[in-house]
C-alpha cells in the first residue's frame, strides 16, 4: 500500500499523489519515510525531497519547513517549495550572482541584510545544484530509459 | 413642481453620481480578482497547517504538551480579534460582521475585549462602547505574513501571559463573488476542531498516538504552533479582503442600477413638465393672434 504524500508551499500546492518512498532532509539527517511510518513531526532543511512512485521519481527542492508524518500521509509544510523540473535555471544564476556581488561589495550594512543575502545565496544553489543533478532534460542529459 | 431648471440639476447630478459608482465598481472588481487570487493561493497551507495544529492538540495528554494547548480551568477575560475593513461603502460588510461578533459574545460572564483589524471595525466598536485593546489600521492590500504577523503574535502574547483566557477569531469568510459569510473560530487554546473547508482533505485514518519529534518535542512546537496560530490570522484577513472588495463592488454596481432608475425617472417627470410649458406657451400664442385678429377686424 503506498502512502500519501502532499507537499505544500506557503503559496500553492506543489505535489499531491502517491509514492513508495519519500525521502526528506530532516533538519537532523535525511530520512525515508515508507507507508504505516508511526506519527513524527520533524522540522526540514534545506534541500532535496524525493518522492518515488513505481519506477519513478520526482524531485522537490525545500527550503525548510515541518513534516507531519502519518502511517498513512506525509503532510510537508514547505517555507519554498518547488519541482526540479520547474526551475528556472537562469533565474536562479542571477540571484546568485546578485547575492555574491551584494557580498563582494563589502559587509552589509546589518544583520538582517546580511542574513537576507546568505538565504538568497543558498536557496540558488541549491535550486542550480538540484537542476544540475536532477533534471530529466537540461544541462546533463537525462538517466537511462527516461523521457520528457 | 420643481422647475425646470432645477430638474435639469438634479439630472446632471445624479448621473454624475451613477459614473463615480460605476468607477468604483470597476476598481473593486480588479481588486476582487487579486485578492481571490491571494486568498486561493495561501488556501493549502493554511489549511494543512490547521489540520497539523489540530492533529498536536488530538494528542493523548495534550495539555501538558505545550502552554498554548492547555484550557484554563476558568474563562475570565476573552479576546476577540474581529477583522474589518478601513473603507466604508461596501454595503453592508462591517455592519454585519461587527454585529455578528458583538451578538455572539454578549452576556458572556467572562470580561470581553476586542482587537479591531480595520478602522471602521474600530470605529463601530467604540460606539457600542466595547472594550477595544489594540486596533490595526491601514493594511496594504494583499499584504504579506510579515505585514500582519504582529496581530497573531500579539494574541498569542496575551494568551501566554494571561490576559486573556481564551482567543476568538472573526471574520468574513469568501464563498464566492455574492456570498460572503461572517465566521467565528476558537484560535486559542487549541482544540481539535471542526472539519474545516474547501481545500480538499485526503481521508485518512488518524492514529491518535503521541508523535516522534525531531528534533525536540519543544524546539518543533515552540517553533510552529505561535507560527501557524498567527498564520490563521493571516489567512483570515485574506478572506476578510477578498469579502469586502466583492461587497463593495456589489454595493457599487446596485448603486449604479438605482441612480440610473433613478436619472430616467427624473427624466420622464422633466420631459413632461417641459411639454406642459410648451403647450402652455402655444395656447398663449393662439390666443394673443385670436385677440388680435379680432382686434384688427373690428376696426
Amino acid at each position: 500500500m503506498p502512502i500519501r504524500c502532499e507537499i505544500v508551499s506557503q503559496d500553492k500546492m506543489v505535489f499531491e499523489g502517491d509514492a513508495d518512498i519519500v525521502i526528506l532532509p530532516g533538519s537532523e539527517g535525511e530520512m525515508g519515510i515508507l507507508p504505516n511510518h508511526g506519527p513524527l513531526l520533524t522540522s526540514l532543511k534545506y534541500g532535496i525531497i524525493t518522492v518515488r512512485m513505481g519506477g519513478r521519481e520526482e524531485h522537490f527542492t525545500v527550503a525548510g519547513g515541518i513534516a507531519e508524518v502519518q502511517p498513512d500521509i506525509i503532510t510537508i509544510l514547505a517555507d519554498a517549495a518547488e519541482n526540479v523540473e520547474e526551475i528556472d535555471v537562469a533565474r536562479a544564476e542571477a540571484a546568485r550572482k546578485r547575492a555574491e556581488e551584494a557580498l563582494a561589495k563589502g559587509p552589509p550594512p546589518d544583520t538582517d541584510a546580511y542574513l537576507a543575502i546568505e538565504a538568497a545565496l543558498r536557496r540558488s544553489n541549491l535550486r542550480l545544484e538540484a537542476a544540475k543533478r536532477y533534471r530529466r532534460s537540461g544541462p546533463k542529459p537525462g538517466r537511462v530509459g527516461e523521457e520528457r | 413642481m420643481p422647475s425646470a431648471r432645477e430638474m435639469r440639476m438634479r439630472i446632471r447630478s445624479v448621473k454624475n453620481i451613477s459614473q463615480v459608482t460605476r468607477a468604483l465598481e470597476a476598481v473593486s472588481a480588479s481588486k476582487v480578482r487579486k485578492a481571490v487570487a491571494a486568498v486561493q493561493a495561501t488556501r493549502p497551507y493554511a489549511t494543512k497547517a490547521w489540520q497539523v495544529l489540530t492533529h498536536i492538540a488530538g494528542q493523548p495528554g495534550q495539555a501538558t504538551l505545550h502552554p498554548l494547548l492547555s484550557r484554563r480551568p476558568e474563562v475570565r477575560n476573552v479576546l476577540v480579534v474581529v477583522i474589518s475593513s478601513d473603507r466604508g461603502l461596501a454595503g453592508a460588510y462591517n455592519t454585519n460582521i461587527i454585529r455578528y461578533a458583538t451578538q455572539r459574545f454578549e452576556g458572556l460572564t467572562a470580561n470581553v475585549s476586542y482587537i479591531a483589524v480595520g478602522r471602521k471595525g474600530r470605529d463601530m466598536l467604540l460606539r457600542r462602547r466595547k472594550q477595544v485593546i489594540a486596533e490595526f489600521s491601514n493594511l496594504p492590500p494583499a499584504p504579506s505574513f510579515a505585514d500582519v504577523s504582529a496581530i497573531g503574535r500579539l494574541a498569542v502574547d496575551d494568551f501566554l501571559n494571561g490576559v486573556a483566557d481564551e482567543v476568538w477569531l472573526v471574520y468574513t469568510d469568501f464563498i464566492n463573488m455574492v456570498r460572503q459569510e461572517p465566521v467565528v473560530r476558537k484560535l486559542l487554546p487549541l482544540e481539535i476542531g471542526e472539519a474545516q473547508d474547501r481545500v480538499q482533505v485526503f481521508e485518512h485514518q488518524h492514529l491518535k498516538a503521541a508523535y516522534i519529534y525531531e528534533p525536540g518535542e519543544r524546539e518543533i512546537l515552540d517553533n510552529i504552533i505561535p507560527r501557524f496560530t498567527a498564520l490563521q490570522v493571516y489567512q483570515a484577513i485574506l478572506e476578510a479582503q477578498a469579502s469586502e472588495h466583492a461587497a463593495r463592488m456589489v454595493a457599487m454596481r446596485n448603486a449604479t442600477d438605482n441612480a440610473l432608475e433613478l436619472v430616467g425617472q427624473l427624466q420622464l417627470d422633466y420631459n413632461k413638465a417641459r411639454q406642459q410649458t410648451i403647450t402652455n406657451d402655444l395656447l398663449d400664442i393662439a390666443g394673443g393672434a385670436e385677440a388680435l385678429a379680432r382686434a384688427n377686424a373690428q376696426q
